[in-house]
């Protein structure tokens, strides 16, 4: 039921834009949305990244994914359980680039011999995760070229590379078929694999389904319809240029479809799981180094006049008591 | 806030990252594209909307039935028949790809491989040999 309403949501968020442009709404979807959607972006991007700073973090809680530095001859793994800034930063940038802890997922399986737990690889997730997440980027890079005059030489490279196979005209972009790919793994990972079904929400199936609703407008607008590019430059332009017009020459509906699913992404982006982009980031269980054997963690809500109490000190309050009720003390009376 | 001597930054860099095409094209003029139309014909060899959304497609299907099929004659709506040559047909009127294709091209970042082959006039000597026997393909 989740994945059937995020699906009318979505749906919805294409018909709605597609009839609207065609009744002479284009200057809603096309110029206040767009505004609306990344002011909101912005705030709401910054306000919980700000909210996350202000969590205090009571605890040293790192994930421990390999052996923590201890004794000088015992190898120890200083990017999967840091020891310091130097580890950290290691860790940061392997999580980020390359889905480091994807990489370690497994799956449980029941074996048919016998009622015997068996833990095997499963690197589908990782690999299909990071097809989708290269992809988005690539073709955000590649959208560029919609938003600054003249085009850079960097974007220039993206899209020859993306487009090396020369397959039909206008050229097909390779990142286009795999973030297809991708996203289609991951939707039916979800609605296939039992066990991630049972933990899937709506926020869950919603932005997949968006996702894809935007690469699928994408797809038809260039691949299928081929609406007027040089127009959609003119509206990126004057919204970029902060002299927003609508183009003097009409541009196809679609258009307007696949900018209210983004200006929807956007939207939607800072009050649900999407904040991982920044909250990576601000996560005690990556971002803090293991040290809590070697250096004093304070919990930041500890009431200041509340001081440390002892064991020795709580043996001198209650040594009677204990010794009577036959608890072992280390001094005696 | 804890660890502000990160956090700032990084919000800086993030708004930073989203003001950036607003700073680029600070100060660049306004956005405009005109391709220089021919002065002498009025109508191309389909009405201009096609033209300008599917000539590349035209143009890759013409290539291929051209080169693979021997088909040399396109016939559009109206019946007329040209000769499918983007040299001889197309820049026969549209006569400088500078001011004329690149225009757009160049506006939005799109670097079409036709002249990695194709003359840029129907003047201009080819640059691959013409076949020895048999017709000489209009390039």
């Amino acid at each position: 039921m989740a994945a059937f309403y995020s699906l009318l949501a979505v749906l919805a968020l294409i018909v709605i834009p597609w009839l609207g442009a065609g009744m002479g709404m284009g200057a809603l979807f096309g110029i206040v949305l767009p505004y609306i959607a990344i002011i909101v972006f912005m705030v709401g991007f910054v306000l919980r990244i700000v909210d996350w700073a202000k969590s205090p973090v009571p605890f040293c809680i790192p994930t421990t994914g390999g052996q923590q530095k201890s004794l000088p001859w015992i190898e120890n793994s200083p990017w999967d359980n840091p020891s310091d800034k130097k580890g950290v930063f290691m860790r940061m940038v392997f999580e980020v680039l390359t889905f480091r802890s994807l990489f370690r997922n497994t799956s449980v399986k029941l074996q048919q011999e016998g009622p015997k737990v068996g833990y095997s690889s499963e690197k589908s997730l990782w690999l299909f995760a990071l097809i989708f997440h290269y992809c988005f980027l690539v073709i955000l890079i590649r959208h560029l070229r919609f938003f600054l005059a003249p085009v850079p030489w960097a974007v220039h490279v993206t899209e020859f590379f993306d487009s090396i196979l020369q397959i039909g005209l206008p050229v097909m972009y390779q990142t286009d078929a795999l973030i297809l790919l991708g996203l289609f793994f991951l939707f039916a990972r979800r609605v296939f694999d039992g066990k991630v079904r049972y933990i899937s929400l709506m926020q869950d199936y919603f932005p997949l389904l968006l996702i894809l609703g935007i690469a699928l407008t994408g797809i038809w607008m260039r691949y299928v319809v081929k609406v007027d590019v040089i127009a959609v430059k003119e509206l990126a332009m004057g919204l970029v240029t902060l002299h927003p017009h609508l183009p003097k020459e009409a541009i196809d509906p679609s258009v307007y479809a696949h900018l209210t699913l983004v200006c929807a992404l956007f939207i939607y982006f800072p009050f649900s799981k999407l904040m991982h982009m920044g909250g990576v980031f601000l996560s005690p269980t990556r971002v803090l180094p293991n040290m809590s054997r070697r250096a004093m963690w304070v919990n930041p809500w500890n009431d200041p006049s509340i001081k440390p109490h002892s064991y020795e000190a709580y043996e001198d309050d209650f040594r009677e008591k204990m010794i009577e009720a036959g608890l072992p003390v280390d001094k005696q009376a | 806030m804890y660890n502000a001597k990160y956090i700032i930054p990084g919000i800086i860099f993030f708004l930073a990252l989203i003001f950036a095409p607003v700073a680029y094209n600070m100060g660049k003029g306004a956005f405009e594209v005109k391709p220089e139309l021919p002065k002498d014909q009025k109508d191309c060899i389909e009405d201009a909307q096609t033209m300008r959304d599917k000539h590349m497609q035209i143009l890759n299907e013409w290539r291929n039935e051209a080169v693979r099929d021997g088909n040399r004659i396109y016939v559009n709506a109206k019946g007329q028949k040209f000769v499918k040559s983007l040299t001889n047909t197309c820049m026969s009127c549209h006569t400088d790809k500078a001011k004329f294709c690149d225009r757009c091209h160049e506006t939005v970042g799109v670097a079409p491989y036709c002249w990695d082959c194709h003359n840029l006039t129907p003047n201009q000597k080819s640059p691959i040999p013409l076949a020895q026997n048999g017709e000489a393909g209009g390039h």
